[in-house]
């Protein structure tokens, strides 16, 4: 529980950070709330020599939203999701998956763009990103480039970033049609044990913990998109996952879990 | 019955009253052993072996000593000429125990996984740790012994020098033959088998020490986050050779124990010989991992419990037999926890005859040792969730098999059938209002609404009425039991020239709020405001005598000492009070702080102008000492039994498993109360602590011996948002074991919840044909319940 030595440097703009990275390359590692790199880091499992400190860029902090897009700065925390009036309206399953994070002490530190860089398969905010159909915007030292959520999730624990690039911006659609988040675990703070993510009256559908990133269950939107009931396409549910297994779980009970939930959720989101 | 009615008249013993230790904890005022600023100390950290049974061989320490601020390494091997003797077990339950050596660094082979091999001195904790990645370790890694059925078989023997892994067998069975007619009598013959799984202590603060050394006078201070600090001073000039009267030992603020700083441990002694090693304060803070491996661990014990009953369902006999595991090495009380158990197996209820039988053996997992309730859930658990299956076995409700066997009230002081006196009860009362508070009947209806619209949902409810024995304990019978302490506790009370009082107790408080309640029971005798009372301890300097916290003591032989020594100062008040107002000692009235002549109430003299008459001693009678101030050691002749009934609603998600506690009723009796506010906080956290070994909490361990639940997002502590508002009520039935009619309540919550809980849940369960479900009931654990029964898919 006691972090190896690390250098520290603070940069406050994303240009910063990018210039940061480029000289330090991969012994760098950018910090934002970190509530899950510092505990990575406590028990070693994570050993940067440098991190790059981002807290304080203030250019990647806020809601915006414009005509049908939803922008977030990178560095906008939980909590400010959590709370924000504005994102209730334009997007309120993003709003309440962003409530559901962690305990009140990580919302407040932890950020939307470090949830979606650390791209952990069992965390909340990437599965609904991805059921939302966002957009990723990923700004490194050759300039912008934008990346869909779908694109973006690589492995476990990886994604397509590269080592100097930072992810400055997440986009999502304004989307206002039926939702649901059905988080499953053991305690109010836990990662969910299998989440199951609905967007749009159906559109997206995802999956929390079901495999090494988090997946969109295509099984489950093509049923609907066919005209299948709620029940019938919820149960396809655990179709092409490949759930891990731990202490809470193995994969048939995660996949009859995910079923469950699926089913939960459409109900939920009225469909 | 003999009740003894409260002595306290004062009008501040029993009401609600803020704890005083709270505004410094809350600012982070009150200093924790992390906190201590030590200029100039070196920091350790352990090597600890990553496999959970292994041959030590080489150790090469060179790339750790190239660490900058790395000072030293020693092996187990270096260390070992350090040691008078091995880590103390003071509870050997048998004269032919096996107890294998345990040194505070292993040598020659490592027993679980976290035990210390080497030990790393570096200027920082930081450089301490990176120390330890350089200390190279040649391992041989040997099969592990992991299940208490394994272990005394003895297939594999994991200490060679014992010859065996098991640590003893112990029995309790005053008349067999009588038990073995009731249950060749028996109409109703029930047989059942319970787990308890490991439970990782977790307090808030981890454990921590830091020795001072004075090289040139010898002296040497033991700050450790521990509850024990009087024990603890005894055990390390045993183990490390050093003269005792040279030795001081401090618990500064500890935050939490559970009975996990019930305990002597292998860093404590370490760096006390580091200190004299290297002539500079040395320390050390447990980080979260090694607490879940280095610390004890609690419970683990595989348990049959069998009842004879007659048609009504009246017990007949109660035969229970246990297997525990006592992990890798004896620690320092752990053979007697299945003890503190075994004359409770029959619960609360009149049982003719009785037999309990343990064997505890040796496996390469981390030691147990004592935690809350320490071997009193266990029984509890093993008698109230049988009491459940003989109820279905009778055709009875769960409420009424208990009504029929309940030790009734005339039978008090009651001889029950394991030979102690259980010392006063009233149980039917606990029953009925906990029924009433949980609307029993509608819970009931409701249940049975949701079963016959087929929902998914089902409700379950469980009863656990209990009775433990706590007030740790008389001197003798712990000697019967062959514990190596006596039981007494001991209290200073005096009165300072300005009616200001210091109250000096041995029992050590780490979270339970003695500074409160001490004040509480002085201030009330006294006639004094609680505020003006300081109680002074956790420091062997300060408080030379005592016997620290555990087993729910500290009230009952604690607080009993005070209320004497209080008593011992008010007489000497008295007498001087007299011969001040020049009236005879026995014409005094002592209220509201001040002395009265009977019938003459103009003739007064307060407290205040005593205290400072004691303190001039200008004018005290013929040959009393001057100063006010009284000392008494107390050695209680029974322990007390307090008890209750709670009642757990649970409701359980057929599709998925997950068990949720809705509504919570319990209705305890501990005697006598002084801070009700108190008496409350301790069964919230207790009924918790419970709820948390039957809903979430395990040592989860693989066939390794590695443990999977070492940090605490895999080992499931709840928090408040898992916690409930639980309906809370008591009875009081006086304890007449001691005057202030006052028995313990620390454990009481921990030992009562677990199987309330369990008891809902197989209650939900049982239409299904389900009637038991390991804890913790997870949800996983569940839904398999219900597959294999055949449930929905």
């Amino acid at each position: 529980m006691i972090p190896a030595a690390v250098d520290y440097v603070r940069a406050d703009s994303a240009e910063a950070a990018i210039a940061a990275l480029v000289e330090h390359g991969d012994e760098a590692k950018l910090l934002a709330g970190g509530q899950s790199l510092v505990p990575l880091m406590r028990l070693r499992l994570a050993t940067p020599t440098v991190l790059v400190d981002v807290g304080r860029a203030t250019d990647l902090v806020g809601i915006s939203v414009e005509g049908d897009t939803v922008s977030i700065g990178a560095l906008t925390t939980h909590s400010t999701l959590e709370h924000s009036a504005e994102l209730a309206a334009a997007c309120p399953l993003l709003a309440h998956v962003a409530s559901l994070v962690g305990d009140p002490a990580v919302r407040h530190r932890g950020t939307l763009g470090g949830s979606l860089a650390h791209a952990d398969p069992a965390s909340d905010l990437p599965a609904a990103v991805l059921a939302l159909g966002g957009t990723l915007v990923v700004a490194g030292p050759g300039g912008t480039r934008e990346v869909a959520a779908t694109d973006f999730f690589t492995g476990f624990l990886e994604s397509v970033l590269a080592v100097d690039e930072v992810l400055t911006e997440v986009r999502v659609p304004v989307s206002t049609g039926g939702w649901s988040y059905q988080k499953f675990n053991r305690r109010a703070q836990d990662w969910a044990i299998v989440g199951v993510v609905v967007a749009e009256g159906g559109a997206g559908v995802s999956l929390v913990n079901m495999a090494s990133t988090p997946i969109r269950a295509t099984a489950v939107e093509a049923a609907l998109a066919g005209g299948a009931s709620a029940t019938d396409a919820a149960a396809s549910a655990a179709d092409g996952t490949e759930p891990p297994t731990d202490n809470q779980a193995d994969g048939p009970y995660r996949e009859h879990l995910a079923r469950v939930l699926t089913a939960r959720a459409l109900t939920a989101a009225g469909i | 019955m003999t009740d003894t009615i409260s002595p306290f008249v004062g009008g501040i013993v029993g009401t609600p009253r803020l704890r005083k230790e709270d505004p410094a904890l809350l600012t982070g005022e009150s200093r924790f052993i992390d906190d201590l600023q030590l200029p100039g100390a070196l920091w350790i950290a352990l090597v600890r072996s990553p496999y959970a049974h292994a041959r030590i061989g080489a150790i090469d320490a060179s790339a750790a000593l190239a660490v900058d601020g790395v000072v030293a390494v020693y092996t187990g091997a270096d260390l070992e000429g350090d040691w008078a003797g091995p880590l103390p077990c003071a509870w050997p339950v048998t004269d032919d125990m096996k107890n294998p050596a345990h040194l505070p660094l292993a040598v020659g082979k490592a027993n679980f996984a976290g035990d210390g091999v080497a030990v790393v001195v570096a200027t920082s904790r930081y450089a301490a740790a990176d120390g330890v990645e350089g200390v190279v370790v040649d391992y041989e890694p040997l099969e592990a012994v992991v299940d208490v059925r394994d272990a005394a078989s003895d297939r594999l023997v994991i200490h060679e020098d014992c010859g065996t892994n098991v640590a003893y067998d112990w029995e309790l069975t005053p008349d067999p033959d009588g038990v073995a007619a009731a249950f060749e009598n028996a109409v109703h013959h029930v047989t059942e088998t319970y787990v308890h799984q490991r439970l990782i202590p977790a307090p808030m603060e981890t454990r921590g020490v830091a020795v001072v050394p004075a090289p040139h006078n010898g002296d040497m201070t033991l700050y450790s986050s521990t509850q024990i600090p009087h024990v603890l001073k005894v055990m390390a000039a045993l183990t490390l050779g050093v003269p005792e009267q040279k030795l001081r030992v401090v618990a500064p603020s500890v935050g939490g124990g559970f009975g996990c700083k019930l305990n002597v441990y292998a860093e404590e002694l370490v760096c006390m010989t580091l200190a004299n090693r290297h002539g500079v304060p040395v320390r050390w803070t447990e980080t979260r991992t090694e607490a879940a491996t280095a610390t004890i661990q609690g419970r683990a014990q595989r348990q049959t419990i069998e009842l004879a009953a007659d048609a009504d369902g009246k017990l007949t006999g109660v035969r229970a037999t246990l297997l525990a595991d006592m992990g890798a090495y004896l620690q320092l009380v752990a053979p007697g926890v299945p003890l503190l158990g075994a004359f409770l197996y029959h619960g609360l209820y009149d049982v003719p005859v009785y037999s309990f039988t343990c064997r505890s053996v040796f496996t390469n997992l981390t030691p147990t040792d004592a935690y809350r309730g320490a071997g009193r859930p266990e029984a509890t658990y093993a008698i109230e969730r049988a009491m459940d299956a003989l109820a279905v076995a009778v055709g009875v409700g769960q409420d009424e098999i208990r009504s029929r066997n309940f030790i009734p009230t005339e039978k008090f002081p009651y001889d029950s059938p394991a030979g102690l006196i259980f010392d006063s009860g009233n149980y039917q009362p606990t029953l009925d209002r906990a029924k009433e508070l949980m609307d029993w009947d509608g819970r009931r209806a409701e249940q049975a609404e949701r079963r016959a619209a087929g929902s998914t949902m089902h409700l379950g409810l469980g009863i656990s009425s209990y009775v433990e024995m706590c007030g740790l304990a008389p001197s003798r019978t712990l000697a019967a039991l062959n514990y190596g302490a006596g039981g007494w506790e001991s209290a200073t009370v005096r009165i300072l020239p300005t009616c200001k009082v210091q109250v000096v107790t041995g029992a050590t408080p780490h979270g339970q709020g003695h500074e409160t309640s001490w004040s509480m029971i002085v201030a009330d005798q006294l006639g004094v405001d609680p505020d003006d009372v300081e109680v002074l301890h956790s420091d062997t300097a300060i408080s030379p005598l005592g016997m620290d916290t555990y087993g729910s003591r500290s009230l009952s032989v604690g607080g009993t000492a005070l209320w004497m020594a209080t008593e011992k100062v008010i007489h000497k008040a008295r007498a001087i009070a007299a011969h001040m107002l020049e009236a005879n000692a026995d014409d005094l009235d002592f209220a509201g702080g001040t002395f009265t002549v009977k019938g003459s109430p103009d003739k007064e003299v307060p407290l205040a102008a005593v205290a400072f008459g004691a303190f001039t001693a200008h004018d005290l009678p013929d040959g009393m000492e001057p100063n006010l101030e009284a000392q008494v050691t107390w050695d209680p002749g029974n322990f007390v039994f307090p008890f209750g009934t709670h009642i757990a609603v649970v409701e359980v998600d057929e599709e998925t498993g997950a068990v949720e506690l809705i509504d919570y009723a319990a209705v305890d009796d501990c005697g006598n109360q002084i801070n009700p506010m108190i008496v409350e906080g301790q069964l919230h956290g207790g009924i918790v602590q419970g709820v948390a070994q039957a809903l979430w909490e395990e040592a989860i361990y693989d066939a390794d011996g590695q443990l999977r639940s070492a940090n605490l997002a895999d080992y499931l502590v709840p928090s408040a948002a898992e916690c409930i508002d639980m309906k809370l009520d008591h009875t009081v039935t006086p304890s007449p074991t001691n005057p202030m009619g006052v028995k313990g309540v620390g454990e009481a919550g921990t030992i009562a919840s677990t199987p309330a809980v369990m008891n809902a849940v197989v209650d939900a369960l049982r239409p299904m044909g389900i009637t038991d479900v390991r804890m913790p009931a997870s949800p996983m654990t569940v839904r398999r319940a219900i597959e294999a029964a055949g449930g929905s898919s």
